[in-house]
């Protein structure tokens, strides 16, 4: 099968799930309890006024209905705008993610500096005591609650040393030092629990390509055995591991939601959080259906560099 | 699975000792939530302003809150709220995801297509994401904090279950029980089922670790157990208020969760290790 | 800042930074909260009002003795029978958009606050009927019954005038790009980021104004804004909690300046509206129990370091028209049990709703261990704020703790609270005489007149206790010792002119 072929199958498979995830999303307004059209009104009591406020959001045609024009909208790019600042939803998506994907960068490469070295430490020095603390500290970065260990960092760096900046994001543009000195607490947070994946996996992968005949073969020839490691057997058992990390980096728009908040960045989790808060229906709709077409084509491109890395893969009809 | 067999898993559990440990933490903190009314020191819900934001003492071992609360004792409660947060919604989850496995992995077709569409979409959005939004939605309270995450749990475990039916139905000793002419319900019951339950077990470990994670987070924003109850979350929430002044308020609840989460991740390493055919 | 333009402003950035002597002053002020749609007619949020301080002038200001002095307009004088009053406009003020600022435009202005679609500024000035424009400066409101407290409303959103130009462009948008009268101009705002004003070049009163930019920064996190304050992040903070205060009073680098609040804490009680209201609303006895099981200044001194002041009036004990003949009582616990057992409720339950706002949360539980030495059992049930008031409105509470943030003319802190059918009257607390003083109250202009109105008021509300006031806030700005000529004021809005920064 060739890639293009895999990618558009691929690609066609992803309509009737995002399809589904719309229809749950929209579904998600109907578990409001009361009317939305008063909480849209506000203190207004005139009932010409929540008329006219319930025509305006088309909240008098049947669900179907209003479901084909939400949908249309999003289509178009139109998410509708924030209940309480009016700004359209359009545009904090687009001043907004680009702030949590720099988040996820900045955190992927913390996981791959902190995790791979200890994956193939690991691997490579399998069953001694340097194995067995490098997975515990692997499993830890995993356990520990990504809240916390954020307050307690601002605890120690901001508040008790005064090292790093509590708040005050700066985009890269505005002031680059600043960027990243802000960056650097939240990126540490996230990309601990991503590191003890990425230890994880990386160790079993490289326990399974070290075993394998043609490092065996390498082995008999006399190759140095730190040739042997990062040659060999590293550069197959990348591949799960950068599979791997395409999936990872779809979760961290998850965990980005609490710590944006403690570390005040403006960014889509904390556009999540200040959304359910400020009960801006239309914001959350948008945040909830965005991460999920992220996470899909993540995924997808997780499974097109799996295709592409294995050629057994793309023998098959 | 035969007797043999449970005897070879119950040997590779208790045989590590990392497992072990983990399993008796887990039993250690099942009990604090058991008995936590003859374990606490003092009542959870006395306030005492006479000793606000007190350190850590002999009479408080680990410090009072914002309104003269022992920390302690609140812990301790609340490892009820956390406990139950995160096993009864596995526990819904594992449950349905059984019969929703086997329809989907049995009927096949367009059946098992579609559900796995519907399946995919939910897993499309991220875990906590999903949770906090039908948490904000359905409205700010533990029963509802519960249900959210359970909800958020379930196609993980659907997609297991049905992964785990597949690979079953092709075994050889199911061929042979299909060839003999058992019935497909009996098929089902009798050897699809039981072997259907370590993967999820050992899944459920896991799950059980998020769901307590995700109960503190969404307890953290002010979306699962309300005030003035005791629970994890809700304390690391008050404690960010009063960090400089009374770091002690954010220290112990995080490192309890940190310690029962760690547990459960270990648990679940061991689980999988003993549970899994292809590991000698 | 949108990452394409964000290009050019790093160019331009690195330009102004080669030159040393073009660096502009910029005042960085953290905000509690990110303000909601910044029109001054829908918007809400109490955090708003901060930001329009700087963008949008409005036709009156207030001293920090709560007199009216002029803004955009210069004099008033009240018509016959207080039911007209002639404003008197400033000449040669200018909107942010080059618009003239006139007669036309004030027009403009309280039509769109009273005939907009989910106006809050209503209830405000909903008693103007109609708008007069007698010459370019000069206008003429007609009310439908006199209203001395109207003025009091024209120093705050009322009162603040927006470019109708710009108005009619952006139509519901205009809260995006505000375009003001006020000493900044309105230059970018990043949601739940910043917001920027830059000096307006043809200010009316430019001579006060000494700071080239400002900055808004919203953070919620009360830990993170005041490590940014004390690192020299931000300039000024503003509601500091007082359990923040002993930082900054030990920092030599920072002030702390607190004035008592216009507004006050309080508890209704449902006394009439709907099922609900049987528990309370039955006897005023066991309303009066409640206030007497209750010792507000334990509750300040123990959760508010004494910062704040225990109050029991609809306007604060420093205020004239604060009824000297009820102090704040002590406590009386065997009077309580008295009152409760004479009205045949000894064992008095019922739910107080709290929001999850830390100040009233800790609170509520300092309440409900002295309402259980009386015998009564309160239950807290906690809800989100929104969803607090919502129930409030409907009938579906017996108690609940909110708050309200005061308005200069004491008219704006009982009125509406108390009157028949007030819009803010969740209690349906409905009593004739009362009303008969409140509208008599609001519709003479002598103070010492209205004294002695608000003290009558004050003798029946103090029998009937449909709501109980517990205490005022003294509102904290702490800054750094950079910003000078800073005057605080009891509304706790942060006034830009006189500010300097060193």
């Amino acid at each position: 099968m060739s890639l293009g072929l895999y990618v558009a199958r691929r690609l066609l498979a992803l309509v009737p799930t995002l399809f589904f995830v719309s229809v749950l999303i929209f579904l998600l307004q109907q578990l409001l309890p009361g009317d939305p059209a008063l909480a849209l009104a506000g203190e207004e009591h005139d009932p010409a006024a929540v008329a006219a406020i319930r025509a305006k959001y088309h909240l008098d045609r049947p669900i179907v209905v209003q479901y084909r024009i939400w949908l249309g909208n999003v289509v178009r790019g139109n998410f509708g705008e924030s209940l309480r600042s009016r700004i359209p939803v359009s545009d904090l998506l687009a001043s907004k993610l680009p702030v949590t994907i720099e988040l996820a960068i900045c955190s992927m490469l913390v996981a791959l500096l902190l995790g791979l070295p200890a994956g193939i430490i690991s691997a490579t020095r399998k069953g001694t005591p340097l194995d067995f603390t490098a997975n515990l500290i692997a499993l830890s970065g995993l356990s520990v609650p990504h809240f916390w260990l954020g307050i307690m960092l601002i605890l120690l760096f901001a508040v008790r040393l005064g090292w790093l900046p509590a708040s005050g994001y700066a985009t890269p543009w505005e002031d680059p030092l600043r960027n990243l000195t802000t960056l650097l607490l939240p990126s540490l947070v996230l990309g601990t629990g991503v590191a003890g994946v990425m230890m994880r996996h990386t160790r079993s992968a490289m326990m399974q390509t070290l075993d394998a005949d043609y490092v065996r073969t390498a082995r008999a020839k006399s190759v140095p055995e730190r040739l042997v490691v990062l040659k060999h057997a590293l550069r197959n058992a990348l591949i799960p591991v950068i599979t791997l990390g395409a999936i990872e980096f779809g979760r961290l728009l998850s965990g980005a939601v609490l710590t944006e908040q403690i570390f005040n960045i403006p960014g889509f989790g904390k556009l999540l959080v200040d959304g359910v808060f400020n009960r801006d229906y239309a914001v959350v709709q948008a945040v909830v259906l965005v991460s999920a077409a992220l996470y899909v084509l993540l995924n997808l491109l997780a499974d097109v560099l799996y295709f592409v890395a294995n050629p057994r893969m793309r023998g098959s009809a | 699975m035969t007797s043999a067999r449970q005897a070879q898993v119950l040997r590779r559990l208790v045989g590590r000792p990392p497992t072990v440990a983990a399993g008796a933490v887990v039993l250690i903190f099942i009990a604090i939530a058991l008995g936590a009314a003859h374990l606490a020191p003092f009542d959870p819900t006395a306030t005492d302003f006479a000793a606000i934001r007190k350190p850590p003492s002999a009479v408080h071992f680990f410090g009072t809150d914002e309104v003269g609360r022992d920390v302690l004792s609140r812990l301790i409660w609340g490892a009820r709220a956390s406990l139950m947060a995160g096993v009864i919604p596995v526990t819904l989850a594992v449950s349905l995801s059984i019969p929703l496995g086997l329809v989907s992995g049995y009927a096949g077709g367009w059946i098992d297509s579609w559900m796995m569409r519907l399946n995919d979409a939910m897993l499309a959005i991220p875990f906590l994401i999903v949770a906090i939004a039908l948490a904000a939605f359905l409205g700010p309270s533990l029963r509802n904090a519960m249900i959210a995450i359970g909800i958020a749990s379930l196609p993980t475990f659907v997609r297991l279950a049905r992964g785990t039916v597949l690979a079953l139905k092709a075994e050889d000793y199911v061929e042979a029980a299909r060839a003999l002419g058992c019935s497909r319900p009996r098929i089902a019951g009798r050897h699809i089922l039981p072997n259907m339950l370590p993967p999820l077990i050992v899944q459920s470990s896991i799950a059980v670790a998020a769901a307590i994670i995700a109960e503190a987070s969404l307890a953290f924003l002010g979306l699962g157990q309300q005030p003035p109850a005791p629970s994890w979350g809700s304390m690391l929430n008050a404690a960010q208020r009063y960090l400089s002044q009374a770091p002690w308020m954010a220290l112990y609840p995080g490192l309890t969760i940190f310690a029962i989460v760690m547990a459960l991740n270990v648990l679940g390493d061991g689980l999988r290790d003993a549970l899994d055919p292809r590991y000698y | 800042m949108s990452w394409t333009r964000g290009l050019l402003a790093l160019m331009a950035a690195m330009v102004i930074a080669a030159d040393p002597a073009s660096a502009q002053s910029v005042l960085r002020i953290g905000l509690n909260d990110d303000p909601d749609a910044l029109d001054p007619t829908i918007s809400r949020a109490y955090t708003g009002r901060l930001v329009f301080a700087a963008l949008c002038d409005k036709l009156f200001d207030v001293t920090p003795d709560l007199k009216i002095v002029p803004q955009l307009a210069t004099s008033y004088e009240w018509g016959p029978n207080q039911r007209s009053v002639v404003l008197k406009l400033r000449p040669g003020v200018k909107f942010h958009d080059g618009e003239p600022f006139n007669a036309e435009a004030v027009r403009f202005n309280i039509e769109r606050h009273l005939n907009t679609p989910g106006s809050f500024r209503k209830s405000e000035i909903g008693e103007i009927k109609s708008v007069d424009v007698i010459n370019d400066l000069t206008v003429r409101l007609n009310l439908s019954e006199p209203l001395v407290p109207l003025l009091a409303a024209l120093t705050d959103r009322a009162g603040m005038m927006i470019s109708p130009k710009a108005a009619k462009e952006l139509g519901d948008r205009f809260g995006t790009k505000p375009v003001c009268a006020g000493p900044y101009k309105f230059v970018e705002r990043v949601a739940q980021g910043k917001i920027v004003g830059e000096r307006f070049a043809d200010y009316w009163d430019k001579g006060n104004i000494h700071i080239d930019r400002v900055e808004f920064l919203p953070i919620t996190d009360s830990t993170a804004r005041l490590a940014s304050l004390r690192s020299g992040d931000l300039h000024m903070i503003e509601r500091v909690s007082p359990s923040d205060l002993a930082q900054i009073r030990a920092d030599a680098k920072l002030k702390v300046v607190g004035v008592a609040e216009l507004g006050y804490q309080m508890i209704p009680l449902n006394v009439n509206n709907g099922p609900k209201g049987k528990v309370l609303g039955a006897d005023p006895r066991l309303r009066q129990a409640i206030d007497l099981a209750i010792d507000r200044e334990t509750i300040v001194k123990t959760i508010f370091a004494n910062e704040y002041i225990p109050g029991n009036q609809f306007v604060s004990p420093a205020s004239p028209y604060y009824n000297a003949k009820f102090p704040v009582r002590k406590r009386d616990v065997a009077k309580a049990r008295q009152l409760l057992q004479a009205a045949g409720a000894s064992n008095l339950a019922f739910t107080l709703i709290v929001p999850p706002e830390r100040d009233r949360q800790e609170a509520a539980l300092v309440l409900q261990a002295m309402l259980a030495e009386a015998g009564i059992t309160m239950t807290i049930q906690s809800q989100e704020n929104v969803t607090m008031l919502q129930a409030g409105r409907r009938g579906d509470f017996e108690a609940y703790f909110t708050f309200w943030s005061g308005r200069p003319d004491p008219d704006g802190n009982i009125y509406t609270f108390n009157v028949c059918n007030g819009g803010q009257n969740d209690s349906h607390y409905c009593n004739p005489a009362l009303d008969a003083l409140l509208i008599k109250a609001r519709q003479t202009a002598d103070p010492a007149e209205r004294k002695k109105l608000y003290d009558q008021t004050t003798e029946i509300l103090m029998r009937d206790l449909p709501r109980l006031i517990l205490w005022h806030r003294r509102v904290f700005t702490g800054f750094s010792v950079k910003a000078q000529g800073f005057t605080p004021h009891p509304d706790g809005i942060i006034r830009l002119k006189g500010l300097k920064l060193s």
